[in-house]
């Protein structure tokens, strides 16, 4: 098996979906010919043509109507929202709309399609190319949410989000799209939405991370191996629906619970998480439950500096590793 | 400052066969007789809400019989009471919905009254915030023209709608894409309180086509005839691939905007008054009466049967369970 990236994952298993079932279609914006601007559907639109791999109008909120109305119609839509900043036009139709569709209907009318997305910071986007936007999304019944770290997952993942009937956010940790290798089998296999998983396994504390973080708690915690400290890390890949029994099996091992992500604190993912370890894991808990978090700021600032302040890092993600494993 | 009343069109002379008629006025009245029944109900504080189609009756059944129902696919809006009937909803499928029992089609009582959905009928699910369809709408036609389907997506708003971001959005990808759509905007010149001059600078809606490359077509939406003539040519051209048609039907709208509307405290008492002129129903059927389509007798005898459909779909709807509670819980997920 050879090495590749986030972003091939990605790519491979729109094409072999897209070989496989006839209903899927691609829209966004720049999908088609250019290939997306970071180059997810490269070679596809020379392969499947303009009636599978669309180049939407500029437009948010018409992406996913579109795909809604064509979900309702029989297909299966991989819309794409080009910057994770740009969603919320379309929050509208996300959220009252393909979220609400099923329940709505009693039932009688499923909404299977992907919306994906590339989200995070650290790519020197700013404001308005850097927003992590998980909490907003995962709080809302009916929207299943993923995020992959990694090739395999992100291959395995997309195919699973593709093939169920709902409809899924799948957010793409955009920093890592070429920063993190891995290995990719050949031909078909799914990863299952709503399972996580124990990526490493330790005593001391567990730290719970998705994306990127999940990436850079692997080099935090090899770092503080180095001083004793062993880390259990618990990769989350999809945030709703959420496995709960992994998590809180984890917790139950260490007694310590970490929670890393680049959102903004307050309201953020890493809430959910402690107040389900408090309700159901109480008795077990050693020490307080931590987070690391971006700051309760607007978003990611475009200046070198500014990003680094906003950004957990694995230095920062080590240091809150060995206190908490001190405490 | 009213908006200076456009010249209305009509474009082709497509006219529905005798039986076709009678078929719409049974349509139209069994519609009249639920809605004024809905208006009683919540009065009597029976039920929480009515929203009301009275006075796009004729429009509706016009725009409905252009289509080939059950075939071709409706994404509706709130008042549609005709059109959904049109397309197979019974008076105990609306009033399991009015009073949330278990059986309502549309949701099971969990939507709001007259957000309807039907999938028996190709009738898609009715939202609250407004102008969501109509993208929804083009999706489906794309969906259609992708895979060389011969359906036709007609979906349906007011005109207070049509300052939605997704109104433009819709008719982008529509005129980009030829889709087979039929976008029908039922303008009664009020969105709740708000009239049409304070929503736009145009006297017609349709006058918006010509910046998506679409059709745009006003008709006079209270003349059935004119209305099927131009909406059966909007549903044809869309089906043999001749693109979108953004057809605006001036309606009247005879009540307040809901159940929980006052409306004169915006319509002077002159205007209220003037809307019994506007009603669609009494000039229809006097019209079939005059040409032979109806006698008296048959015309009244559709309006008994329909007032009995009403009353027993009233007692069945009534004495039907509540959903359990659970019913409640979901599914929320499709498994």
């Amino acid at each position: 098996m050879t090495e590749k990236t986030l972003i091939e994952g990605i790519r491979e298993a729109l094409d072999e979906e897209m070989a496989r079932d006839a209903s899927i279609f691609i829209t966004g914006e720049d999908v088609g010919p250019r290939g997306g601007v970071f180059r997810a559907t490269i070679g596809l639109f020379a392969k499947y043509g303009p009636s599978r791999i669309i180049d939407s109008p500029l437009a948010e909120s018409s992406i996913v109507a579109i795909g809604i109305g064509a979900a309702m119609n029989g297909m299966r839509p991989v819309c794409e929202i080009q910057f994770a900043d740009f969603i919320h036009p379309a929050y509208n139709q996300i959220v009252n709309e393909a979220a609400r569709m099923y329940y709505r209907t009693g039932g009688a009318c499923p909404v299977p399609m992907v919306i994906r997305t590339p989200y995070g910071g650290g790519i020197g986007g700013g404001l308005y190319h850097s927003q992590s936007i998980e909490a907003t999304f995962a709080h809302v019944p009916g929207l299943k949410v993923a995020v992959p770290s990694n090739p395999y997952d992100a291959k395995g993942l997309l195919k699973s989000a593709i093939r169920d009937d709902n409809p899924v956010l799948f957010l793409e940790p955009k920093k890592g799209y070429r920063l993190i290798k891995g290995e990719i089998p050949e031909g078909d296999y799914t990863v299952p939405l709503g399972a996580a998983k124990v990526t490493r396994e330790g005593a001391d504390i567990t730290v719970y991370a998705y994306g990127i973080m999940h990436f850079y708690c692997q080099q935090a915690a090899d770092e503080v191996a180095k001083d004793g400290v062993g880390v259990e890390l618990v990769d989350l890949r999809t945030l709703n629906p959420l496995d709960t029994n992994t998590v809180l099996e984890s917790f139950k091992k260490t007694g310590k619970a970490l929670i890393v992500y680049e959102d903004n604190r307050f309201l953020g993912y890493g809430a959910e998480i402690a107040a389900l370890l408090a309700d159901e894991a109480f008795h077990y808990m050693d020490a307080p439950i931590r987070r690391l978090t971006g700051p309760d700021v607007p978003a990611v600032p475009y200046s070198h500096a500014l990003q680094d302040w906003f950004m957990p890092n694995p230095q920062k993600i080590a240091e809150a590793m060995r206190k908490l494993a001190a405490y | 400052m009213a908006v200076a009343a456009p010249a209305l069109e009509r474009t082709t002379t497509a006219a529905p066969s005798k039986d076709l008629l009678v078929e719409m006025f049974t349509v139209m009245t069994r519609a009249r007789k639920l809605d004024e029944r809905c208006w009683l109900l919540h009065r009597q504080g029976k039920i929480a809400f009515h929203i009301s189609g009275m006075g796009h009756e004729a429009a509706q059944v016009a725009v409905a019989f252009a289509m080939r129902r059950g075939h071709d696919l409706l994404h509706p809006y709130y008042r549609d009471l005709s059109m959904v009937i049109a397309l197979g909803m019974t008076p105990r499928d609306i009033l399991l919905g009015v009073f949330g029992r278990q059986g309502d089609p549309s949701s099971g009582g969990r939507q709001m009254p007259e957000h309807y959905s039907y999938r028996p009928g190709n009738v898609f699910s009715v939202s609250s915030p407004v102008t969501t369809q109509v993208p929804q709408a083009a999706g489906m036609a794309l969906a259609e023209k992708l895979r060389g389907g011969d359906r036709v997506a007609v979906t349906c708003l007011g005109e207070g709608s049509t300052s939605q971001g997704d109104f433009h959005e819709a008719l982008c990808w529509a005129g980009v894409h030829k889709l087979p759509l039929v976008v029908v905007v039922e303008n009664n010149e009020y969105a709740i309180s708000v009239p049409m001059h304070m929503q736009m600078a145009v006297s017609r809606v349709s006058d918006r086509a010509a910046a998506y490359g679409v059709r745009g077509v006003t008709v006079d939406g209270l003349d059935v005839a004119a209305t099927y003539a131009a909406a059966k040519e909007a549903v044809d051209l869309a089906r043999s691939g001749g693109g979108t048609t953004l057809l605006e039907a001036r309606v009247a709208r005879l009540t307040p905007h809901s159940s929980d509307d006052d409306d004169s405290t915006y319509r002077k008492p002159e205007d209220k008054a003037a809307l019994k002129t506007q009603d669609p129903v009494p000039p229809f059927r006097a019209k079939l009466i005059a040409e032979g389509v109806l006698t008296e007798a048959q015309a009244k005898e559709i309006e008994d049967r329909a007032l009995a459909e009403v009353d027993e779909a009233q007692r069945f709807a009534e004495s039907a369970p509540f959903p359990p509670a659970e019913w409640g819980a979901g599914p929320v997920f499709c498994e």
